[in-house]
Formats: structure tokens, sequence, C-alpha cells
């Protein structure tokens, strides 16, 4: 049976919770602890902290976030945003993250996924990658918050991501982003189905049908949800029924370890 | 007086989540970066992530390797997480063949790239699993243990490649289904306790193993 993980996604920009459509438009929503506390006093099953802002003026402002997360939060957290060399992946770590999210710098040098598999090993190594579809029915990779395109195909680059040791790929639809129109199931299984290590679905969930499309046609292994749980669109207790019912996760018996 | 835990630092992962989760449940912890530190442990635990061989070669960089053997021989309890859990064993098939710690005989291998009925699926295994008593053993065995007041049904999070095989069925104290297949979670011998799982990211469930082990685990 699969198990599909629920992961509640954070931007943070600079000390705040943020949160923008198709990766633009950003509204802040409040402190990035707060929020992750209350998803995991919820149940959700991991921590994704991107710094959304990071790549773009070359500072990082989460490590201090990681840091005080690690003091109440007991479940994997993974960061991204910035990071462009072992040195900053050790510090992150450090700070008590379990995994990092790399997008722009791997663009930039492939050879950073290899070095960072090696040196802390590949679970730790999630390859982040910013689709938009394109007008010949492909999908290109962006950064910058889908600003940037890179000529990349989505699908090769996943696969060359495998082979450089990364662990798992976060694929996020620029195009479904902060829409709460439903994933893009066509990008995720077809990226999905062409690689053998797990994939985080992520863009576009604003409601429970969206998780079940994305996970049986998807064949998604995790899902990224952001706006929809920071508007309280749906609380994790419903998305965490409803995987349940539909035979894709199995509950997390917490009851008796009080 | 509160209990202290060590835990080993030996240069690699994440310990800042472990030493949390240790604080967090009632005890005082030190980071042992020396053998002589390691020795005077009252509790020890051995984190780890990344590859076998590097970890080994990180302990032994740091004659930390008699001195956890040592250690175990004292009879005071010893906790392995994942990696940690995996050097404990004899030998391991990751990328060559490697000695391990030698504390409980056995070995690691590779978790099958397809299931039981012969599909491919994805390694390594990450996410949450459910405890599951191995065969021919129930609650019982885990009472006193660091899985006291669990039980089966109860999830952990994991993220492996590799899984440990101890030589004798009787360490296996909990397993995980992955792909129809049973995988060793916690193992034990004597004073010796091995989660695959990181009990430290493993939210109330692993909190309460965490708890356990300082407070209410006993020797076998």
């Amino acid at each position: 049976m699969k198990n599909v993980r629920l992961i509640a996604r954070l931007d943070v920009k600079g000390p705040n919770l943020v949160k923008g459509i198709q990766m633009e438009g950003l509204r802040k929503l409040g402190d990035p602890n707060e929020f992750a506390k209350r998803y995991y006093e919820a149940g959700i099953d991991e921590i994704l902290f991107i710094d959304i802002v990071a790549s773009l003026y070359e500072r990082n402002s989460l490590y201090e976030i990681v840091r005080r997360t690690t003091q109440d939060v007991f479940i994997p957290i993974t960061a991204g945003g910035g990071l462009r060399s072992v040195d900053d992946v050790r510090t992150m770590l450090r700070a008590g993250a379990d995994k990092v999210a790399i997008n722009t710098a791997a663009l930039k040098r492939p050879a950073l996924i290899r070095e960072i598999a090696e040196t802390f090993g590949s679970q730790c190594m999630v390859l982040s990658i910013q689709a938009k579809k394109t007008t010949s029915g492909r999908w290109e990779c962006y950064y910058d918050n889908g600003r940037e395109h890179t000529g990349r195909d989505v699908v090769e680059w996943a696969q060359e991501g495998v082979e450089l040791g990364a662990g798992e790929i976060l694929l996020t639809s620029v195009d479904r982003d902060g829409t709460a129109k439903g994933f893009d199931c066509q990008l995720v299984g077809t990226v999905s189905n062409s690689i053998p290590i797990p994939l985080i679905a992520g863009g576009g969930m604003g409601k429970l049908a969206d998780l079940v499309e994305v996970v049986n046609e998807g064949c998604a292994d995790a899902v990224a949800m952001a706006h929809v749980l920071h508007y309280g669109k749906l609380t994790v207790d419903a998305i965490a029924m409803e995987a349940e019912r539909k035979g894709f996760r199995k509950g997390r018996q917490f009851t008796n370890a009080r | 007086m509160r209990v202290k835990v060590t835990v080993v630092d030996y240069g690699v992962g994440n310990l800042l989540s472990v030493c949390r989760a240790v604080e967090h449940c009632g005890a005082d912890v030190a980071l042992a970066e020396s053998a002589a530190q390691i020795l005077a442990a009252e509790r020890l635990i051995l984190p780890g992530v990344g590859a076998f061989a590097d970890a080994m070669k990180a302990l032994d960089q740091r004659d930390m390797v008699g001195a956890i053997q040592s250690y175990a021989q004292t009879g005071r309890l010893f906790l392995g997480i994942c990696l940690g859990m995996q050097m404990m064993l004899s030998e391991s098939d990751e990328f060559g063949k490697y000695a391990g710690l030698n504390l409980i005989p056995g070995k690691v291998v590779r978790i099958s790239s397809t299931d039981v009925n012969g599909h491919q699926h994805k390694v390594p295994h990450i996410g949450w699993n459910q405890l599951v008593y191995p065969a021919k053993k129930d609650g019982t065995h885990w009472l006193g243990s660091i899985l006291d007041g669990l039980s089966a049904g109860a999830s952990a999070y994991f993220v492996h490649s590799f899984t440990a095989l101890p030589d004798n069925p009787e360490a296996r104290l909990a397993d995980a289904v992955y792909g129809g297949s049973l995988l060793s979670a916690v193992i034990r011998m004597n004073n010796l306790y091995g989660c695959q799982f990181h009990p430290e990211k493993s939210g109330p469930i692993g909190l309460k193993i965490i708890e356990n082990f300082i407070h209410r685990c006993i020797c076998f």
C-alpha cells in the first residue's frame, strides 16, 4: 500500500510567512514558527520551509527560523532557498534541518547535487524543480520564483538529478502555485513515472479531490500544501482522514503515546 | 537528579534535533567528542545519517570505535538511531563490504528495489510507517523496553535505503512492512537498542520512545 506524506509548505520572506499566486504578489500571513507548530500538533507529516527571496538577495534568514522550530516540532524539516554550497547545507543541517531543497544553485552547477549527496547522504538532498508548461506540451525548469527560465526540460533534469544523487524531487508547478485550481497531474505523473525516487508534488492544492487526483493519477509519493492550509480552507485532520479513507495513507496512531 | 544522556558527535548530520528531543523528555544532554567522554556516559546515543563507510571512518578517526565497543560491555544503556543502528551490526554491503561496530552479530543489506510481487518500488523507504510485531512476537516483548506503552500500529518516521539483518531473529523487537517485506525497525540485545526510524522526528510516539530510554527502560 502507498503511504503518502502530507507536507506543509511555508514560504518565508525575512521573518514572515508569505504566500503569493504563481509565486508573485506575496502576502504576509504571520509567524512561520507558530504556523509550523500548529501544523505539527494537528498531525502534519513534514514541514518544508522555503526562503523565497534568499536567491535573489543572496542572504538567508532561514537558519534562525529552523533553529526555533526544532525546539517544539519533532517531525522532519526540509529547508531551502538560497543554499549555494556544501558549507551552506552543513550550517542548515546544524541548525536542525533534516533535508535541504536545492533549486537555483543546482541549475547553475549540477555537481553541487553530487557534493551534497556524498557529504551528507542522498536522503537529505531534495532537488527542487519549478516547472512551467511550454507551448510544445513539455515543461521547462525555472528559478527565482518562476521568473527565470533555463531552457532545460523538467523530466530530463529530474533524471539527471537522480543520477547525481538526489534523494527526492520536489516538483512545483509554477502555473498552478497558489491558484487552488488543482495539481498539474500530467506533469506530476510524467516525472514520477520516470524516476525511481520519491516525488513531492506541489502547486495547486485547493480541495480534497485535488489530493486524490494527484496521488492516483499523478503517482505522487508526497504532497506539499501551502495556500489551502494557511488560509484555513482545509484542516490537516480533514486532509489526513480523506487520504486514509481513499487507502493511500496509513493513519498515524498517536493516541496511546501520552 | 536529572538523567544525563550523551550523544556521540562525530561530525555528521543533524545532532540538534536529537538533543532537543532528549531535553524535551526531561534529561540533560552532553555531546561526546572523544573516546573518554563516551566511556564516561550514563546513557549513550549514536545518531547517524549518510553512508556507512564514511560514518565508520569518522568514528575511527576520532578513536571512538573501541570506546563504543567498551561502553556497550558496561551494561549501560545504548541507543543507535538510523545509520547509528546499522553501525551496531557486524558488516554492511553499502558500496562495498565494510566492518561495523559488531555489537550485534548480523549484516546490513540494501532494501530490494522490487516488492514481494516483483514490481518496482521506490527506494529509499521514506516516510511514516507502522511498527508491527515480528514473527512469533507480541506486545509482551515490548514491556520494559523502549517501546513500553506503545502498541502495534504506532507510526514512526523512516528514511533509509539499507536495512539491518541481525543473525539472531530474537534481536528484532519491532518490524515495519515495506513492499510486503518485513524490515527491522527496532533491534535489541541486552542493554543495546537500535531504531531504524528517527524517534526524534516521529512526533509524540518518538518522544515516548526517547522518554522510555531516559526514564523507564530496564536492561535484559
